[in-house]
């Protein structure tokens, strides 16, 4: 455990500090400012009339009855929006050879997934727009549907995009030579395949946008339900031809986004356009129908992988398999092969071991885009690795604590390179080990699994360690090509009245980012943090930045505030030392005071010093210019990502006649560095495990052969519930990057990680004894009695 | 995720409520609790012209004796199933499936009568009226009649109900002292339509079974009883090689129908184990 | 409203008619079309924005409000079906101070995150704490069944719910 930043006992300590997030008292009393909740004056209402079909030529569109009902103010269809927008493509440079083709916000002649939005009505109210959506007539001539992954790959396969050469969206490989040879010499060779069911986000508010072009100032204002106001931003501004300056995006409240809220989507950009075409403000709320057609999904892998272990049970090589079918588009900006891309790059991650081989294969399909959903490629990477330690334990004749205590990176064996490339600075895998040992009292839960097994109860005990990825450098986007910025900007200001205010790029979903920016701004400056005002996501008055996505807002975030703060505390203490005629380094700030170093008696308040700057500059010395507003950039250096590490455990109970699972317990140690706000984090680490316990049990978007989606409804696709998960058992240890001076990583993806690996291990012990295995998520009932043979 | 538009209409009394149907030129739904419905409504599978709203009338309210009966007013709410004394007194196996439907939230406004009446196949009252041997009573444009469950539900979503007809009220055998009750399901999450479900009513003398009503949901187009099993059972006592038996007769009893999810084969597995769990229960004196 | 006139069944169904309700102790009348739900005409015609809608079918449970002292899915009902009726929505509960306590520890212990589920769960513990003195912890976890949240894991929902029931119980409060 490393020393706190700064004594917690010293006044305004908070960086360690578990305080109550401020801005959540308004949530909690109903006064969130969401974007669905928002009303302007002259706003109008969009809805989309979307494809029945999964892959169809449009042959004609008829809205002359849409048109003419009353309340209906526009119609417009792909044409339409064509003139004023241009096309994007989801392909990004450093993903060399990667293909997709051009989308616009509606399309002209073919429709490529069932649910695809074609047509917008704007009106009055939704309803009546929806009523204006039931008098279009199209026209759809069906074509050749490509739904699942073999046949997707098949040589004269029907192609999702005609004039490309194969579904094939995307290809890499990683070798680094030798691996062959290890797999012929190797003791054991443990192989298995898994697969990985299609979810999605789920957020409890639905996309929201609402567009008001002014044609009068030339200027678009977007509230926008999203993470990421600049790059929204930028996107608006080159995609409708208007000035950056004159493109404002305002990311207010926002009901949950996990990464699902910071794509493009071909509704949002729509509604940009259809505000421009009308001059007035428009609305568009998806409902949760539409969320589940629309909104991005994740996962959908299919991953062969084998590993190679001496006698011993030293891991010695992993061989790797990974495809993936993502839609028929690669999403724009980030795309669609980021999951991919980090499966093959994070398996095997926690361990020492030097050859490996990964083959990734990213394949189109007639269904709506998957892209980056929280935690990003970890769960796959994390399951396939675990369960394959698992079976190689069980081969071995290995404990699961014992063959991962013997394999993983060493606390002490830092700076290491993973055989995939990752450089990590330091982790501490067999800390987390230790510690989930004895959190779990593993050997009292095995015996008391072993006794319960003689009454016909049958109990699973799983562990999974995993590495997550964090403050992700240019390293991420930036090299290939996205305007997608990987450092942030604070500005830090002292107010007339001795307050701080801080406008930050990072931005906030309910995470705790305004929370522990101004925890970090009040420690620095030597304030309580009530007088810290913390303002996020209107792109007219935060400095441009990288904003909260892939576990950035602590370390890259909290580290701009910490400079821009101490750059703010220098220049308040030069203005004292001048009125005081001290020295600067004699003297401090505890408690919105200025006191001396030394003896920390109070010399004058921080509210004098801007008094005497703000209203009587003419007492200063002369030539003395007062800079109590801050403005700072900062941009990562050193390693490309900042990684962290931990370790999960579960305890489930199998009814192994009815399939059905009860999870009982679950466990978590994790380091992600500095922690800011020990609540916060436990906090996200709660409920990323659900998330992940979601998956491995529940969730899991279902498709016909046709192509159409069959449970995208909130009543028929399975999200966790209250009464389903278990309590989480939580702690920490703290390993902080030094490439910062607050040390903090991400902790966002790392419930979702090891999740799921922790249940399909879970479960798997609990059907040792059977000689059943389950090797794919989610872990449905229909499995378990499938691999028990009882139906 | 809008409505149509219609128009709306509150009956105090169900001649008015029967009144505005027809003039509607049956082109109407009566709504009572809506939990079905107005979701329906909203994802326009269902545009009627008119929304008839019997909330309001007081003859379809109230649970009261009647003979050997058990008279539950078809607006009886579920939330009310749980707390109602008559219920847990008379209908005990009504009070065991309560907790059952839905969550506390839909149990506070939707009513026995209209699930009854929505008859679906994966609801736990509907397949409880076959169990008890319930009577629906009816009211409609050519008068008031009682139908037995038995012969109420005719497919999905289908019942006896005739155009402008609605359920008044449900009367239930009191439940007697020689008499036992299970009541069970298997749903992936708690609230949810549950893969199988089973209710059931013996009446004994001592350990034998002289009569056996065992409903299931969740296992095709309607509730179902089923009769082999029943018979199987009937005039024995309960034993591991009776249970089995009526395990066995479910592969007659039961035709489950193809699902993405959950296979007929998987479907027949679990009532069989659900059956044999409930039956267990029931010699132990659930 | 009496029998049912032709013009009930006019051809202009976008017709509106004039409800009555009392929304949060207030009597408030307003004009609402027969097809606005309820949770529609809280949110656009009252512009109480603190009742969300998550789903529009009753599965989430971010549109909870009580309803004459129950807690009901506004998005199950039309507004015309609550005519006559009295409304509690999270913006009343807030003001009247009734469930101060159960905010007060929800914000302690960090149980909500994006907020958008937490005026539903506040609904739904109000209505188990006021028909459950000392529930336990499976009894709070199946009251919440119905509502969904994303972001918390539920577990700091739970214990909220847990140490404000203690509390009251102790303290012999309502």
């Amino acid at each position: 455990m490393s020393a706190p930043l700064t004594s917690l006992d010293r006044p305004n300590s908070y960086i360690g500090r578990s305080v109550p997030r401020p801005n959540a008292k308004r949530l909690l009393a109903g006064r969130g400012r969401y974007v669905s909740d928002l009303r302007l004056p002259r706003m109008l209402h969009a809805a989309f009339l979307r494809s029945p079909h999964a892959h169809a030529k449009i042959v004609s569109i008829n809205t002359e009855q849409a048109r003419v009902l009353e309340g209906v103010h526009l119609v417009a269809t792909g044409a339409d929006l064509a003139k004023i927008c241009t096309p994007w493509t989801g392909t990004l440079d450093h993903f060399k050879g990667m293909t997709s083709a051009p989308q616009l916000p509606l399309p002209l002649d073919r429709v490529v997934w069932a649910g695809q939005a074609v047509v917008a009505v704007v009106a009055e109210s939704r309803s009546i727009a929806e009523d204006a959506l039931e008098l279009i007539e199209i026209d759809y001539e069906d074509l050749p549907v490509v739904v699942d992954i073999d046949s997707a790959r098949e040589v004269g396969t029907p192609l999702v995009n005609p004039g490309s050469a194969s579904n094939v969206c995307f290809r890499s490989q990683l070798d680094s030579g030798g691996v062959d040879d290890v797999f012929a010499t190797a003791a054991h060779v443990v192989e298995e395949e898994f697969s990985f069911g299609r979810h999605t986000a789920v957020t409890l508010e639905p996309r929201a946008i609402v567009a008001d072009y002014d044609p009068g100032a030339e200027m678009l204002t977007v509230h926008h339900g999203t993470q990421t106001p600049y790059q929204f931003q930028d996107l608006y501004s080159r995609h409708y031809g208007i000035p950056e300056a004159r493109v404002r995006v305002i990311a207010t409240d926002i009901g949950g986004s996990f990464g699902m809220k910071l794509h493009v989507y071909h509704e949002d950009m729509a509604v940009v356009g259809l505000s421009i075409l009308i001059g007035r403000p428009v609305k568009y709320v998806a409902d949760r129908i539409e969320s589940f057609v629309s909104d991005i999904h994740a996962r959908d892998h299919r991953v062969r992988a084998r590993i190679a272990l001496d006698a011993k049970g030293e891991i010695l090589a992993m061989d790797v398999h990974d495809l993936t079918a993502i839609g028929a588009f690669s999403t724009y900006p980030r795309t669609s092969v980021v999951e991919g891309n980090q499966v093959i790059r994070l398996i095997g991650a926690p361990y020492c071991f030097r050859n490996y081989r990964a083959l990734l294969e990213v394949i189109f399909q007639n269904k709506v885009q998957t892209s980056q959903y929280r935690a990003v490629g970890h769960p796959v990477a994390c399951a396939v690795t675990e369960r394959l330690v698992d079976m190689a334990a069980a081969k071995v004749g290995l404990d699961p604590f014992a063959i991962r205590a013997q394999n993983v990176i060493a606390d002490d064996a830092y700076p290491q390179t993973s055989p995939t490339g990752y450089r990590f600075e330091a982790l501490s895998h067999q800390e987390c080990l230790k510690r989930l040992h004895a959190m779990m009292d593993y050997d009292a839960l095995r015996a008391e699994q072993s006794d319960l097994r003689k009454r016909g109860v049958y109990r699973g005990i799983g562990i999974a360690t995993f590495v997550e990825i964090t403050n992700p450098s240019p390293a991420f986007y930036g090299v290939g090509g996205a305007r997608i910025s990987s450092q942030d900007g604070a500005i830090v200001g002292l107010t007339p009245s001795g307050e701080v205010r801080c406008l930050i790029s990072v931005t906030e979903q309910g995470q705790g980012t305004e929370a522990i920016i101004s925890q970090i701004v009040a420690d620095q400056l030597g304030l309580a943090q009530e007088h810290v005002k913390v303002i996020t996501g209107d792109t007219e008055v935060t400095p441009h930045g990288g904003a909260t996505w892939a576990c950035r807002g602590a370390g890259i975030g909290g580290e701009t505030a910490l400079q821009a703060t101490r750059v703010l505390k220098r220049n308040i203490l030069e203005i004292a030392a001048l009125i005081l005629q001290e020295q600067p380094a004699a003297l401090d700030i505890i408690d919105g005071e200025v006191v001396d170093a030394a003896t920390r008696q109070q010399r004058l308040p921080i509210s004098e010093i801007a008094r005497i700057a703000y209203f009587r500059s003419d007492t200063l010395p002369p030539d003395t210019q007062a800079q109590l507003t801050v403005s700072h950039h900062f941009a990562p250096q050193g390693y490309p990502f900042a990684f962290t590490n931990g370790i999960q455990g579960c305890s489930l109970e199998v009814d192994v006649d009815t399939g059905f699972v009860k999870l009982l317990k679950h466990f978590v140690v994790e380091d992600c560095g500095r922690i800011i706000n020990p609540m916060l984090v436990d906090e996200q680490l709660r409920g990323g495990v659900v998330q992940g316990l979601g998956a491995a049990l529940f969730e899991e978007c279902r498709y016909s052969d046709t192509g159409q989606l069959i449970n995208g409804s909130l009543a028929d696709y399975l999200v966790p519930m209250a009464m389903e998960m278990p309590d989480i058992v939580i702690a920490h240890v703290e390993t902080p990057t030094a490439d910062t001076a607050l040390g903090a990583k991400g902790c966002g993806e790392a419930g979702t990680a090891a999740a799921s690996a922790c249940v399909l291990n879970a479960v798997n012990d609990a059907l040792a004894q059977f000689g059943a295995t389950i090797n794919s998520i989610p872990i449905t009932p229909a499995k378990i009695l499938k691999a028990l043979k009882r139906f | 995720m809008k409505a149509r538009a219609f128009s709306y209409f509150r009956a105090d009394t169900i001649d008015q409520a029967l009144d505005a149907h027809a003039r509607a030129g049956d082109d109407a739904r009566f709504i009572a609790g809506g939990q079905s419905l107005v979701p329906a409504l909203s994802l326009r599978l269902q545009a009627p012209r008119l929304l008839i709203d019997i909330t309001h009338i007081a003859e379809l309210r109230g649970v009261c004796r009647e003979g050997d009966t058990l008279r539950i007013g078809a607006l009886t709410r579920h939330c009310e199933m749980l707390t109602e004394p008559l219920i847990a007194a008379f209908a005990p196996l009504l009070r065991a499936a309560a907790p059952f439907v839905a969550h506390p939230a839909i149990r506070n406004r939707g009513t026995f009568g209209g699930s009854v009446a929505l008859a679906d196949p994966a609801s736990e009252f509907p397949a409880m009226t076959l169990a008890l041997d319930a009577e629906i009573e009816i009211a409609g444009p050519s008068g008031s009649r009682r139908l037995k469950a038995d012969d109420f539900f005719i497919d999905l979503f289908e019942t006896a109900l005739q155009p402008g007809e609605l359920i008044t009220a449900v009367h239930v055998p009191l439940f007697r002292s020689n008499q036992r009750f299970a009541f069970d399901e298997l749903a992936r999450r708690r609230g949810d339509y549950a893969l199988v479900g089973c209710g059931m009513l013996a009446t004994q003398t001592g350990d034998r079974i002289d009569d056996i009503r065992i409903s299931f949901f969740s296992v095709g187009n309607t509730p179902t009883r089923v009769k082999g099993a029943e018979t199987a059972l009937t005039g024995f006592s309960l034993d591991a090689a009776r249970i089995a038996a009526a395990q066995a007769a479910l592969d007659n009893d039961l035709a489950p129908p193809e699902s993405d999810e959950v296979p007929p084969m998987m479907r027949l597995h679990l009532a069989r184990v659900l059956l044999g769990r409930l039956l267990g229960r029931l010699g132990e004196g659930a | 409203m009496s029998g049912i006139g032709d013009d009930m069944l006019a051809e202009e169904v976008n017709e509106t008619v004039r409800v009555r309700f009392i929304v949060n102790g207030r009597k408030v009348a307003c004009d609402v079309a027969p097809r606005e739900t309820l949770v529609d005409c809280l949110r656009n015609v009252l512009e109480l924005t603190g009742t969300h809608a998550g789903c529009e079918m009753g599965a989430c449970g971010a549109c909870l409000v009580r309803l004459d002292g129950r807690s009901v899915h506004s998005c199950l009902m039309f507004a015309v079906q609550a005519d006559g009726a009295r409304i509690d929505t999270i913006e009343g509960l807030s003001e009247s101070g009734v469930i101060a306590d159960l905010q007060a520890e929800f914000h302690r212990r960090n149980a909500l995150q994006c907020g958008f589920c937490t005026p539903g769960m506040l609904v739904n513990a109000h209505e188990l704490l006021s028909q459950v003195a000392r529930p336990s912890r499976e009894e709070i976890r199946d009251a919440l069944s119905g509502n969904y949240c994303r972001c918390t894991g539920y577990e700091a929902i739970v214990d909220a719910i847990d140490v404000v029931a203690k509390a009251r119980s102790e303290g012999g409060a309502a």
